[in-house]
């Protein structure tokens, strides 16, 4: 098993040196990214049926100590989380594949390769037991996302490009003076020994490495104020580029803020997290409402939501841990076929702006249902799985006795819904606006509504199988919040 | 960890922290650079006193100095090499189009900016750069 742990991050990089070569030969190229991405995400629900079967798997890299070498683990968070990023990035492979046999995608002699890169740094970052490999994995998915954002060389994404790059590689310098400050303070980067050794530092020395990281990952996450960067620069970037930054980068950022702050014991710092969080959700949300056009509003979302995840981290409790990794799961698809849907938009009406569309419902029904399940379940509303993961965390949050964030959380959930309301109203509702100037989009336009339904199907499967999601969210909750089972694994 | 190092990197740091948050791009390019550099010697001098060279056949593991942190230097040397070339190649780009490298702002932060100061008398200057 432990073979398909390395194969799920070495693969797409063969992948993507393969696709490089079969730049002329479309179809094979094709056949080659769908496989990988199957083969990937068949993988990765392999490792989470072997972790739930008999728990943690490590490999250490070229049989080396984990002292000194690189090793990787697939526990319960890791695998639950590598089967959805996974899943994510097939589907919107297949829905480019789709787009790009119309004019208006993104050039796949670029994407192609890139997006594998992508797929196996994201990998990398979910199942790395080191932070220094993890600082390389964050500068894969990076400088992935750098080009996959201005590759296209337009002024809109130049410009808004440039103050991404900045953001992030500043954020990546601190990354990497933040590992100098840890190995100064332990002597190790493997995350094992950290969580034996940060604990028993002295409180200044512990809480200063647990502040410099929040910063770091808190930048990578979006979480206020660090977050200025995203709504600015990712609808610029073609859909389906936008909808797996959308649905994946941000969340592989809480990902490590949950994982390293958990593995650390970083209790004293529950509050700030905590206050981090209500306030991304409210200024994300406010954002939101002030945007007119459907991807802003939508990019100011993923702010608002990564507050969510940010709350059950913050509450340092079981409860509230599993409630974030419950809501992680079920953000990545849905945020991905908001994207998906806005793209489709954009791809027959040429604008996702809100003043120059609507009666698309009346229309287009198959596409405004399609729409309509992941809004509503991004606003929380039940049966979907919205509601599951936000009554998760604030049944968490209530547990705690926080009933100030709880209050922040709902009054965030009831604008989250205002705002989905305005894009319904401006896009699906009302009279036709005028005859819209639609691209051609010839017989691809099936497999783009195919792409969107699989992952409308998805986001629909979290709030079906919520029950033993939670099992699992909860167990990798204990874990985490145990420690002991992790480094038992790494180190024996 | 001795003195010199760390007044250096606190030199890079400072340095390469102004230049960052200049306009330009190229300006930026160089605080990158230095802030680079100040993070690799951070993590050369955290892995202790310098001593002989990390070769099996050449010294004897007591007096070796760290070779755990010089690997991982060598990685983030590499990883910000290419980095700044990217943004050399964005740079230049954004001259080709619009003949400067001045990092903007928002576009529709500001019109949204504009759209809330629609009734105040004297309008919002478009234009900060």
């Amino acid at each position: 098993m432990s073979t398909v742990v390395a194969l799920s991050v070495v693969g797409p990089l063969l992948a993507a040196a393969l696709t490089l070569a079969l730049r002329a030969r479309h179809r094979l190229r094709d056949a080659v990214v769908l496989t990988t991405l199957v083969g990937v995400t068949a993988a990765a629900v392999a490792i989470l049926i072997e972790v739930e079967r008999s728990g943690t798997i490590v490999v250490r890299v070229g049989g080396w100590d984990p002292e000194l070498g690189i090793v990787l683990v697939a526990d319960m968070f890791a695998a639950l989380v590598l089967v959805v990023a996974m899943a994510t990035i097939l589907v919107v492979e297949i829905f480019a594949i789709g787009q790009r046999r119309s004019a208006a995608g993104a050039d796949p002699d670029v994407v192609v390769p890139v997006l594998l890169v992508l797929t196996s740094g994201v990998a990398l970052a979910i199942v790395t037991g080191d932070l220094f490999t993890l600082f390389v994995a964050f500068e894969m998915i990076l400088v992935a996302s750098y080009v996959l954002l201005t590759h296209q060389g337009r002024q809109g994404q130049i410009r808004s490009g440039m103050t991404y790059v900045v953001i992030n590689l500043l954020a990546s310098t601190f990354f990497l003076l933040g590992v100098a400050f840890v190995y100064a303070a332990t002597g190790t980067v493997n995350m094992a020994l950290l969580a034996e050794r940060i604990p028993e530092l002295d409180t200044g020395t512990r809480i200063g490495i647990g502040t410099w990281f929040l910063v770091v990952f808190g930048s990578k996450a979006a979480m206020f104020p660090l977050f200025s960067w995203l709504p600015d620069s990712y609808p610029t970037a073609p859909t389906t580029i936008t909808a797996v930054f959308a649905g994946l980068l941000t969340k592989i950022g809480v990902y490590s803020l949950i994982r390293f702050q958990t593995l650390t014991d970083m209790v004293d710092l529950g509050p700030v997290v905590l206050a981090g969080a209500g306030a991304t959700m409210l200024v994300g949300v406010a954002g939101a409402l002030a945007q007119d056009d459907m991807k802003r509003i939508l990019s100011f979302h993923i702010v608002s939501q990564i507050g969510y995840m940010l709350l059950g981290l913050g509450l340092f409790s079981v409860a509230g841990v599993a409630g974030a990794i419950l809501f992680l799961v079920h953000q990545i698809p849905v945020k991905t076929v908001l994207f998906l849907v806005g793209g489709l938009v954009e791809s027959t009406h040429g604008t996702s702006s809100l003043d120059r569309i609507g009666g698309l419902a009346m229309r287009w029904p198959l596409l405004a249902a399609l729409f309509a399940v992941p809004a509503l379940s991004l606003a929380g509303l039940p049966p979907f799985s919205g509601f599951v993961a936000k009554l998760a965390l604030i049944d968490a949050a209530i547990a705690s006795k926080s009933t100030a964030i709880v209050i922040v959380a709902l009054a965030g959930s009831l604008l989250t819904l205002l705002s989905m309301t305005k894009i319904w109203l401006g896009v699906f509702w009302g009279e036709p606006a005028g005859a819209p100037a639609v691209p051609s989009v010839r017989g691809s336009l099936g497999t783009m509504v195919l792409a969107t339904t699989l992952a409308v199907a998805g986001t629909l499967a979290v709030a079906v199988f919520s029950g033993p999601l939670w099992d699992m969210s909860e167990r990798a909750a204990v874990e985490l919040l145990d420690r002991q089972p992790y480094i038992e694994a790494v180190i024996r | 960890m001795n003195a010199t190092l760390v007044v250096t990197v606190a030199g890079l740091v400072s340095v390469g922290t102004y230049l960052v948050t200049a306009r330009s791009l190229s300006r930026i390019i160089l605080g990158f650079s230095m802030l680079g550099h100040g993070a690799v010697l951070a993590l050369l001098s955290a892995g202790g006193p310098a001593g002989e060279t990390p070769l099996a056949d050449r010294s004897s593991p007591e007096e070796m100095s760290n070779p755990l942190p010089q690997a991982l230097s060598l990685t983030a040397i590499v990883i910000s090499f290419g980095l700044t070339l990217f943004l050399l190649a964005l740079a230049r780009r954004q001259n080709a189009l619009s003949g400067d490298d001045l990092v903007e702002d928002d576009l529709e932060d500001r019109r949204v900016a504009l759209l809330a100061n629609e009734e105040s008398p004297e309008p919002v200057s478009e234009d900060a750069a």
